[in-house]
């Protein structure tokens, strides 16, 4: 598909707008569907698609494997971290409440906690995918 | 119009479903499972579950129709048929399924508005969530908040998944290179 220029183009044309949506859908996740799943989900095929356009070698350039599998640690480790931070804040583990800025508005601290978390869930997310993504991809060159 | 929109959808989910029992080529497989979980995002929407909706689209429809392909390209295109008949395993599938449909006797009328499942803490998250939580979309704070633990766990399983991913395909490389002599510097 590399010798095909309206895909090309194309790819690179959605790309910027399908990492945007993918933000959008993260940060706009407790007002409207979607969440960090999704995000991270849509985040990963933003990769995917340049891969299957330019090849997994211009992308890995850009993303490297082992970002990517740091990115699904990192991810597991912001989430229980948002628990153990609330813990020291002297609250129940992943009691958002504690990190209100301002203690008469416990919700505040409810925002603040579920965006975290999200975040958490879509840095998993992506990392996991495009790491499965690379492995499948990447196999059967490394074999031939 | 939102009945049409039902009967549409399920007929050519049905129709979908049975194309994908007949058809030996993998590749046309995989193309009708990406248009059954396109289709199954339409019904979702259709009965508003955006959300899950979203999901299905996303990994139903995106990615999961990438990896088969990426599987495909390391499996060839075709499915062998089957040595043996279908006569047992069609047994064994009609007797569980009728041990299910009997099971599902006792069971509180389908989708009705007084079921137990629809009281036990829903009232109150669709109540006092906004209050509670502070946010208008309830699926987001039962996911985040009331049920942080669980999404927690959710995204371990994935996590861990991925580890599982890792260790088959990237093992597979490490025990060829050490099947040559010098094995050392091969494996990453």
């Amino acid at each position: 598909m590399r010798e095909e220029i309206i895909v090309r183009v194309g790819a690179k044309i959605l790309v910027p707008f399908i990492i945007m949506f993918a933000l959008y859908v993260h940060f706009h996740g407790d007002y409207s569907p979607g969440g960090g799943f999704q995000a991270g989900v849509i985040l990963a095929a933003a990769f995917v698609l340049l891969a299957l356009v330019y090849g997994l070698e211009a992308v890995q350039r850009v993303l490297p494997p082992w970002f990517t599998r740091m990115c699904a640690a990192l991810g597991v480790l912001i989430f229980a971290g948002v628990g153990v931070v609330t813990m020291l804040l002297g609250h129940n583990y992943l009691g958002y409440d504690a990190l209100a800025p301002d203690p008469t508005h416990p919700e505040h601290g409810q925002h603040y906690g579920i965006l975290l978390v999200e975040l958490g869930v879509l840095v998993t997310v992506f990392g996991v995918m495009v790491t499965v993504f690379y492995l499948f991809a990447g196999r059967g060159r490394e074999s031939s | 119009m939102s009945i049409v929109v039902d009967i549409v959808l399920f007929t050519l989910l049905g129709a979908t479903g049975f194309a994908l029992l007949k058809v030996r080529n993998l590749f046309a497989v995989v193309m009708l499972a990406g248009i059954y979980s396109l289709l199954s995002a339409g019904l979702f929407t259709a009965m508003d579950a955006v959300d899950v909706a979203f999901t299905e689209a996303a990994v139903g429809a995106g990615i999961s129709t990438v990896l088969f392909l990426g599987a495909l390209a390391l499996a060839g295109h075709h499915e062998n048929r089957p040595g043996h008949t279908p006569l047992l395993p069609l047994i064994v599938v009609v007797v569980t399924g009728g041990a299910l449909v009997y099971g599902t006797m006792d069971m509180p009328g389908f989708g009705h508005p007084e079921n137990p499942v629809h009281h036990h803490v829903a009232d109150h998250y669709l109540e006092e969530s906004y209050d509670e939580i502070g946010i208008p979309n309830v699926v987001t704070s039962v996911l985040a908040s009331y049920r942080g633990y669980d999404t927690m766990g959710e995204t371990t399983v994935v996590f861990a998944a991925a580890v599982g991913v890792m260790l088959l395909l990237s093992g597979a490389r490490r025990s060829s290179s050490r099947a040559s002599p010098e094995g050392k510097g091969g494996g990453r």
